[in-house]
């Protein structure tokens, strides 16, 4: 059976016009696979590049070189080489990725952040809600915060907002940048069992987990990002 | 996916000035594209190019695949109050300031031949709720309403005929930072719900960000970059992008 | 009556121009509804006082026409007796207040009551030919909208009244669409009077000195009045029966009668009530 996501040979630098155009290359060679049901932790030293390559598996960076071929659709889509509406598609589809920050329209309530992404594969407003509702409290966040915009949230919320997001489509790939940084340890506890359950149920799951009791209990094995050689 | 709007080559010079020059550009169904860049980039001009509005001096702009030079000033003012809409930045240049909220709304349906003044009226206050403007307002002159919900009415009056491609000169232009929001979030909303493309001139990085799925930079008359919005925020690759996103102040 | 002037050429109009205008009429006539622009001449009369109608009547005058002038309904106000002179004294045509009788009738704001025939030409006064000039005031547009039949705009005139008044408030120059193509002016006639422009057997022709344009419907062309289907057109009369012939079905002018608030409603169209009283007295005396 085909990796839900691999890699090959996946290369990445930046070229900093404003500095003179210096180019620094911090991906290089990355060989990566997850397959349903697996989750794999990126392992290695600040700096080394996790954060950049989780970029890059979700286009949000584009990929220097190299392949990521995601299993979308019953096929297999290069999203180093996929057009936008295609990253889009797959976005929507496919793959979810929760990052360390909320970036979401001022104004809009939390509920509808969450239920979002439901609406958007399909599903109709009123079970997409009730599901935003579920996975709210199931991480702790009360009903009362449910019908507000989250900008006024602390970190830990927002965080939590962010992850509920994440979770409710139930995308067969998902990214989690950080997961638990800013969360108490009851709320450390809910996001094991969500990864646990959506790991259960078939998602390929790639992470980066500072926190060394949350990676031992998810990631089944770990995958090494090594710091590129500095070329200029 | 098909294209509905595909231009190809388009160059307008003004004198000396190049105001566009080799661009190419196509949208889809359902697509939020945003154009951006600084004043006197050619943003929008490319709009007023796009919609038919100004004729480029080279170049195609292909309407489902119909050349809109081709077509005659009679079909493109069909095509402006059918499966087009325009969003002016000033809703004093989209609204009609003597006519009551709900005329306003009503004009395209009664240009394309509604004749039932019930219905009418009653798609009017649906298209009036739709953008949060109170009902009891349907008869008020667009001129006793504040800026951001001329706005508003702007925008209902144009997605009344459910256009298919909506274009929008610096919508939240001149608006409060707090209407600014509401609104972006009612045109992200409607462009979702109803399946809408959306072509946006703005020079509003973080609008543009939350509200496009596609992102043009433009600078002097040329795109110098595009593709999907967070990659082009997050990793821009020209010069000038780069200049671009590290001038916008974080919030 | 007095003798025609001379030093003049026919009915005032020198030739040229009335070869001009009669282009004019044709190709109005072949464009029903259509404005068409003309050179308007500076007429011994104001402007106001009919000069688009008097050029009309002028370059389609035979010395064998018989000429009624009406104003208002009105054989004898001072703007139709003015006009009936004036065509008396440059062409020595004839000219009478039976409306039965006219070859051709001139008009302000009425249409006779006695249905027209095919043998006849009624010539409007116009003051203001586009219909369009109150809601879009550049002329290049309001033709662009004539040339794309883009009236949506006007249809929102109606809207307004309906939402603000709970019905279309226009009483007169109510606009019509003309052969289903052009939307057009009707001149100020009470909206009352609409109905009759509609399939009419006589020729009508519409003149605006000032506005510089003449305009034309052929016999027998559909004219409908605009109107929302669940708030049809309908012309309106005073709820009164003529004081002076018992009339319920003609046009009724409100007169004051004294200055103790007396008022009484008679037919505007005087030929049309001097006949019904005349026929009453004749049926009354045999």
């Amino acid at each position: 059976m085909s990796a839900a996501l691999r890699t090959e040979g996946l290369g990445k630098a930046f070229t900093l016009h404003l500095q003179g155009g210096v180019r620094i290359p911090v991906l290089g060679g990355v060989d990566l696979a997850v397959h349903a049901g697996e989750c794999v932790a990126l392992w290695g030293p600040s700096g080394a590049g996790k954060s950049t390559l989780m970029r890059c598996l979700y286009g949000n960076y584009g990929a220097g070189g190299g392949r990521i071929l995601l299993r979308h659709r019953n096929g297999e889509l290069d999203l180093a080489t996929a057009t936008p509406q295609q990253v889009i598609e797959a976005r929507r589809e496919t793959m979810g990725y929760v990052s360390q920050f909320l970036r979401v329209i001022p104004r809009v309530a939390t509920r509808d952040i969450v239920a979002e992404p439901l609406i958007t594969r399909g599903m109709a407003r009123e079970d997409a809600a009730a599901r935003a509702t579920d996975l709210l409290h199931r991480l702790n966040l009360p009903d009362r915060l449910h019908g507000l915009p989250p900008a006024t949230f602390s970190g830990g919320e927002q965080q939590r907002v962010n992850l509920a997001r994440g979770f409710a489509p139930h995308y067969p790939v998902l990214l989690l940048d950080e997961p638990t940084a800013s969360l108490d340890a009851a709320n450390r506890a809910v996001v094991i069992g969500l990864i646990r359950q959506a790991k259960a149920e078939g998602s390929a799951i790639i992470g980066i987990f500072h926190d060394t009791e949350v990676r031992e209990a998810v990631a089944d094995r770990l995958y090494d990002v090594l710091p590129q050689q500095d070329a200029a | 996916m098909t294209a509905l709007l595909t231009a190809t080559g388009l160059d307008l010079r003004f004198g000396a000035i190049p105001a566009l020059v080799d661009v190419a550009i196509d949208i889809s169904a359902g697509e939020v594209v945003a154009i951006v860049g600084e004043s006197g980039s050619g943003k929008t001009t490319l709009l007023r190019v796009l919609s038919g509005m100004m004729a480029p001096d080279a170049g195609t702009v292909l309407w489902q695949g119909q050349d809109l030079r081709a077509m005659g000033e009679a079909a493109r003012r069909r095509l402006m109050r059918t499966d087009w809409g325009f969003v002016h930045q000033n809703p004093r240049d989209g609204l009609r300031l003597n006519v009551s909220a709900g005329g306003n709304v009503g004009e395209r349906l009664m240009a394309v031949g509604a004749r039932h003044y019930g219905n009418i009226r009653e798609q009017a206050l649906d298209w009036l709720k739709r953008v949060e403007v109170d009902a009891s307002r349907i008869d008020d002159l667009p001129r006793t309403f504040s800026g951001g919900m001329q706005q508003r009415l702007q925008i209902a009056r144009t997605l009344v005929t459910r256009p298919k491609l909506v274009f929008m000169d610096e919508p939240t232009g001149g608006l409060d930072v707090s209407v600014q929001a509401r609104l972006l979030d009612l045109i992200r909303g409607l462009s979702r719900e109803l399946g809408l493309a959306v072509l946006i001139v703005t020079h509003d990085i973080a609008a543009a960000r939350l509200l496009a799925d596609r992102m043009l930079v433009m600078r002097r008359g040329e795109v110098v970059e595009q593709g999907l919005t967070d990659r082009v925020l997050d990793d821009p690759q020209h010069p000038y992008t780069q200049l671009l996103v590290s001038s916008v102040l974080a919030a | 009556m007095t003798a025609p002037e001379t030093g003049y050429t026919f009915a005032y109009l020198d030739d040229a121009t009335k070869r001009m205008i009669r282009r004019a009429i044709l190709k109005a006539v072949a464009i029903p509804g259509h404005q068409i622009p003309f050179g308007a001449r500076e007429m011994p009369l104001p402007y106001g006082w009919g000069t688009g109608g008097i050029q009309v009547t002028a370059s389609i005058l035979g010395p064998d026409d018989v000429l009624k002038v009406i104003d208002q309904g009105s054989d004898d106000t001072t703007n139709a007796i003015s006009i009936r002179r004036f065509f008396t004294r440059v062409a020595g045509v004839a000219t009478t207040e039976r409306t039965a009788d006219a070859t051709i009738v001139q008009t302000r704001h009425r249409i006779p009551e006695r249905a027209l025939r095919e043998d006849q030409v009624i010539v409007y006064q116009v003051p203001q030919p586009e219909p369009l000039s109150k809601l879009e005031p550049r002329r290049a547009e309001t033709e662009r909208l004539h040339a794309l039949a883009d009236y949506g705009l006007m249809h929102v005139r109606l809207y307004e009244d309906i939402a603000r008044l709970g019905h279309i408030a226009k009483a007169y120059d109510y606009p019509v669409m003309v052969n289903g193509r052009y939307l057009m002016s009707p001149s100020p006639i009470p909206a009352f009077d609409n109905p009759k422009m509609d399939r009419m057997p006589a020729l009508q022709l519409f003149g605006a000195g000032r506005e510089k344009r003449i305009y034309a419907i052929p016999p027998y062309t559909s004219v409908r009045s605009l109107d929302f289907e669940d708030h049809p057109f309908r012309p309106i009369r005073a709820p009164h029966a003529c004081e002076l012939c018992g009339s319920t079905d003609s046009y009724l002018d409100e007169v004051l009668t004294d200055d103790a608030g007396g008022r009484m409603f008679v037919c505007s169209d005087t030929d049309y009530c001097g006949e019904r009283q005349a026929g009453a007295n004749k049926a009354a005396a045999e």
